[in-house]
């Protein structure tokens, strides 16, 4: 039952029962519940076939520390190691995250009209020592997730082919672009609820501004 | 079925973005209707998105479609309160658009210039990019929207507080959140799956 999960977005936010920001996701209870249920659909499935437990947190936690967000890379780091991954797994990851790192949306228009936007950037390729800790289905995986997240507008039908050269299924490739795509989603629900709970209400603002006063004057 | 790419060497590909009606093809197979199983079409929500080759190929993995299509259209639909439909397809607009993916901001721009009624800036936006003067409400919206998209994210206090300057209350504001997030969403599968068709 997914009752016995707490909500992925409230954990990885911090977000305590009855609070503002609590009662603010509660007001829309179709996209809070739908949000949980497509994490727990890529998550905490049993169709396992066309892409592991560990492959898919593998990703989410290379997705989650390219967005710069430490609470979640925790939390699917955890998840990586309960799906059964050693710590080398998770180490390599965070090599692959690091060397990986830039700063998107960026990427060359295949539109002809688009050409004087296009912004050429990073296409990253897991160096030699991290595609025999991945091995060659992860490798293929993190590097088209790197696509997606950073260059999508760079996507083609060769991207698709390498990763059906390593060993992925068609229906295997369905579930890892909806896993980064989804992640794309959640992390940035969690970035947006996280700064808009931070917002200080008027009364917030007058006390500071109040305190302030008083450490100046 | 098998597993390998199908390429379109003589498609009549958009020149740029657009509000017009375009197609999109897969480049991976999609089941055909008569193959569907009845757990996808629960993936699917509303029977009649089994005519589309994109939601025939997002099929493929039932569960995560159906939780997705619910998140969808309650962040887009449910407008008994919070955000008018008219700006959340604003959002997905600008996010389209900063992301450069041409066939989800032809159909958001569309429905942005329907319920906005306001076609020629719906137009800047996709002539000019997230940055045209659109004015205040609208500038805030699509602001947010850019910064959101940036991967890590560039989203700051101050487009928040422009939202709120705008007259934007808290649901309003996660409004503008959820539709431009989602789009994050929509833009990777629609621009990594297949591609856009012009009508010839």
């Amino acid at each position: 039952m997914s009752t016995t999960f707490t909500d992925a977005v409230d954990d990885i936010l911090g977000v305590i029962p009855g609070s503002p920001l609590d009662q603010l996701r509660r007001r829309r209870p179709v996209t809070r519940d739908n949000t949980q249920a497509s994490y727990l659909a890529l998550f905490h499935t049993g169709q396992l076939d066309d892409a592991g437990a560990s492959e898919r947190y593998a990703v989410a936690l290379f997705v989650a520390l390219l967005h710069d967000n430490h609470a979640a890379a925790a939390f699917y780091a955890s998840g990586l190691t309960q799906s059964g991954a050693g710590p080398a797994l998770t180490a390599a990851v965070r090599d692959a995250a690091q060397s990986g790192d830039t700063e998107g949306p960026y990427g060359t228009y295949r539109e002809p009209g688009l050409q004087g936007e296009s912004k050429p950037g990073l296409q990253w390729v897991a160096g030699q020592d991290l595609r025999d800790a991945l091995g060659i289905r992860l490798t293929a995986a993190l590097e088209h997730a790197h696509l997606l997240v950073f260059r999508p507008r760079e996507a083609s039908p060769a991207a698709l082919q390498a990763l059906l050269s390593a060993g992925w299924t068609t229906t295997g490739i369905v579930t890892l672009s909806q896993l980064v795509a989804f992640l794309s989603y959640q992390l940035r629900i969690i970035t947006g609820l996280g700064l808009l709970n931070a917002q200080p209400t008027d009364e917030e603002a007058e006390r500071t501004e109040a305190q302030n006063e008083r450490i100046y004057s | 079925m098998s597993d390998s790419v199908t390429t379109y060497p003589g498609l009549n590909r958009p020149e740029a973005f657009t509000q017009d009606q375009l197609g999109w093809v897969p480049w991976l197979e999609a089941p055909t209707v008569e193959e569907l199983t009845e757990r996808q079409y629960e993936g699917l929500v509303d029977r009649s998105r089994a005519s589309s080759d994109y939601f025939r190929l997002l099929a493929r993995d039932p569960d995560i479609l159906g939780a997705r299509t619910r998140t969808d259209k309650d962040i887009f639909y449910n407008t008994k309160e919070g955000l008018p439909r008219a700006e959340r397809e604003l959002a997905a607009t600008a996010t389209s658009r900063e992301n450069g993916c041409v066939f989800c901001a032809s159909v958001h721009s569309r429905f942005a210039s329907h319920y906005s009624e306001r076609h020629d800036d719906v137009q800047r936006l996709l002539d000019d990019g997230t940055s045209a003067d659109l004015g205040p409400r609208w500038n805030a919206i699509t602001a947010a929207a850019a910064a959101l998209a940036h991967t890590p994210s560039r989203l700051n206090a101050g487009h928040l507080q422009a939202l709120e300057d705008a007259g934007l209350d808290a649901l309003e504001i996660s409004d503008v959140i959820h539709g431009a997030a989602f789009f994050n969403w929509a833009n990777r599968l629609m621009l990594s799956l297949g591609e856009p068709e012009a009508a010839s």
